[in-house]
């Protein structure tokens, strides 16, 4: 007689042996769309995706990793991207499962999902809302950087009055970066920019941060972003 | 002619003279700073000096202990949720990484004059500029029958170390059904949340072991810091186990008796099993001695931290009245790197930056509860004030407070390393 465990065991390793397409079969776009909405903080989807704090995810299924022009990426992403790792959805549900488990050294703050169907439903609605990548290099000139953040990457940043502000991000962001508090040293000054105007314009919640970049004017942004840009 | 043994020496000595000269001239060129206290304030102030002067500054540190127990956290530990050796911290790193000359020694006086800190050992200490950073002490007869004397029956706590450790170990030692007792401090005093989250943390340890526990909270004060958060999680977490007496109803009048383990609250006594005296505070001893004191702490502008008594004297932390900051560890640090920017500055001519501060306070309620507030501050010239602030909200999802209290280990950690690596 079989368990009702050995049955589910068998079906588990059945999807898992199964080509990808069947896995996204099984995901949910609707509840996918609920499970994003934490995600939305960073990364945006859909028509005027522009890339935030982090790279926008239009056509991330089958996208090359770490690769779309416009944004710069922790080394750790480019390096797969240069050996011509894809995002299908065998990766994208390992990455969700452990981000940093997957890919130590990627930037993005978060700790992971654990129950597959989340998963599934959270790539299924990715694959809805962005579509899947067809493997042509992206054109550049699609990715527009937003106004507000472009204005202060403009900005020669002041780097020794951004070590000075930076004295109050340590308190807090140590250089090897915690667990919940990332590290924020070597950030790519668009990324970082488009972080703290997050925090500033209250798009992006968090008490702290809100409050932290809430008096951040743009010279100090850009003074912080050069400062923490070539910080070792 | 023959060169003579005098004339030998002689010039023996002249070069000795000049290869020696240029060493003195530039020991003396090289300002000193001397920072009293190695803690949150001091260790930060010291780092950021020696660090950003590069070794231009002399940076000597004086601290009794050869390992800094943090205050904060102490509470986490009595709950269960942090080791008592994380709470500890060397001064190693200081020394090696940045060449601060650290001195494990008592300052006990500061001429103004000369400009010299002397030592229990009987030493002398010359600076150009001094910080002091001593955080507390207490006030003599703030809590009637209480003294120094009794912190072994009924320990303080509030200091880190072992007391920490002699008030967890009483706390174990509880008969069931036992009442805790805590004599909450005035105002102002140490970390506003620190006996609030503390009873928290009682609490949780009271309920997995000696669930039948009485916890007494008496408390001189009419309202606390986050005062709606801790009832609302302790309605939540150990409902019918804590009771507050404020001032209206007694808490303000009150006596201890450590050998007979009681406290009479307007005059009915109390039997408790362990009682926490957490007493009314003033600058530590050295303010004092230094004479840069104004009632119970040492005044200080809100432009850089130097006194107002002496503008060769920068006071960080809990010691001083600067104005809106709340004594904590955060706010020490944040002081204190607005205090190294202004000290590097004056003794190196590098760039000075206007001051401005910052301060979280994290508190945890029960596992993965965790509750915070904070805000940021700059200077104007009736002292430090805020301009923006925040609190977490009664009602928050699950997830917000795992995530608040997760973030506060992160804190923990990042701002050790700030101070000690």
């Amino acid at each position: 007689m079989r368990s009702a465990r050995a049955i589910i065991g068998a079906l588990v390793l059945a999807a898992s042996a199964a080509t990808s397409s069947p896995l996204l079969a099984e995901g949910d776009p609707a509840q996918g769309d609920v499970l994003y909405r934490p995600c939305r903080a960073c990364h945006m989807i859909g028509d005027g995706a522009v890339h935030r704090v982090g790279p926008h995810l239009n056509g991330i299924v089958d996208r090359v990793i770490g690769a779309v022009p416009g944004y710069e990426f922790s080394d750790a992403l480019a390096k797969a991207g240069a050996e011509g790792r894809v995002w299908d959805e065998a990766a994208l549900d390992r990455f969700l499962a452990d981000p940093r488990g997957y890919f130590p050294g990627t930037r993005m703050v978060f700790r992971g999902i654990r129950t597959e169907q989340d998963r599934l439903d959270l790539i299924a609605y990715m694959l809805a809302e962005g579509g899947r990548s067809d493997g042509a290099p992206m054109d550049t000139a699609d990715i527009a950087v937003d106004p507000e953040v472009a204005t202060i990457l403009a900005i020669a940043g002041d780097v020794p009055y951004g070590e000075y502000l930076s004295s109050e991000c340590t308190a807090c962001h140590r250089d090897s970066g915690g667990s919940d508090i990332p590290t924020i040293r070597g950030l790519a000054p668009s990324a970082f920019i488009a972080g703290m105007v997050d925090y500033r314009n209250g798009t992006r919640e968090h008490q702290v941060m809100n409050t932290v970049a809430r008096r951040l004017g743009d010279e100090e942004l850009a003074a912080l972003a050069a400062y923490f840009a070539n910080a070792d | 002619m023959t060169l003579n043994r005098r004339a030998f020496l002689g010039t023996t000595a002249a070069l000795t003279a000049s290869l020696a000269a240029p060493m003195i001239a530039r020991a003396q060129a090289v300002p000193r700073v001397v920072v009293v206290g190695g803690g949150s304030g001091g260790a930060t102030a010291a780092r950021y000096i020696a660090r950003d002067s590069a070794g231009a500054i002399d940076v000597t540190l004086i601290e009794p202990q050869r390992v800094y127990h943090t205050c904060y956290f102490g509470n986490l530990y009595l709950g269960g949720f942090f080791d008592y050796d994380d709470l500890g911290h060397t001064y190693d790193g200081l020394a090696a990484n940045y060449g601060i000359n650290v001195v494990h020694d008592w300052a006990v006086g500061v001429d103004r004059d000369a400009k010299t800190v002397s030592l229990a050992s009987g030493a002398s200490v010359p600076y150009d500029r001094l910080v002091l950073s001593p955080g507390i002490d207490f006030v003599d007869g703030s809590v009637p029958g209480w003294s120094v004397s009794a912190q072994g029956r009924m320990p303080h706590a509030y200091k880190g170390g072992t007391q920490v450790e002699l008030l967890k170990a009483q706390i174990a030692a509880m008969p069931q059904g036992g009442t805790f007792a805590m004599v909450a401090p005035p105002n102002p005093y140490r970390c506003p949340p620190g006996p609030y989250e503390r009873i928290s943390m009682v609490a949780h340890h009271l309920r997995e072991n000696n669930p039948t526990a009485k916890i007494l909270l008496v408390d001189p004060k009419e309202s606390f810091s986050k005062q709606g958060l801790f009832e609302d999680g302790w309605n939540r977490h150990y409902s019918g186990m804590i009771t507050r007496i404020g001032p209206d109803m007694g808490g303000a009048a009150i006596e201890v008796d450590p050998a007979a383990m009681t406290v009479t609250i307007d005059g009915v006594v109390e039997k408790v099993d362990v009682c926490n005296v957490i007493p009314g505070q003033r600058a530590g001893q050295i303010a004092f001695a230094a004479g840069i004191t104004d009632g119970n702490w040492a005044p200080v502008s809100a432009y850089d931290m130097t006194s107002k008594m002496d503008p060769n004297i920068t006071v960080l932390g809990d010691a001083a009245a600067q104005g809106a900051m709340p004594k904590s560890g955060f706010s020490a640090n944040s002081q204190a790197k607005v205090a190294a920017n202004a000290i590097v500055s004056a003794l190196t001519g590098s760039r000075a930056f206007p001051a401005r501060y910052s301060n979280t306070c994290w508190s945890l309620l029960d596992t993965d509860d965790g509750i915070k507030v904070g805000a940021t501050y700059e200077a104007s010239d009736t002292g430090i004030v805020s301009i923006d602030s925040f609190v977490s909200q009664v009602g928050e999802t699950a997830d917000v407070r795992a995530a608040t209290y997760r973030e506060s280990l992160d804190w923990y950690t990042a701002i050790t390393s700030d101070m000690f690596v």
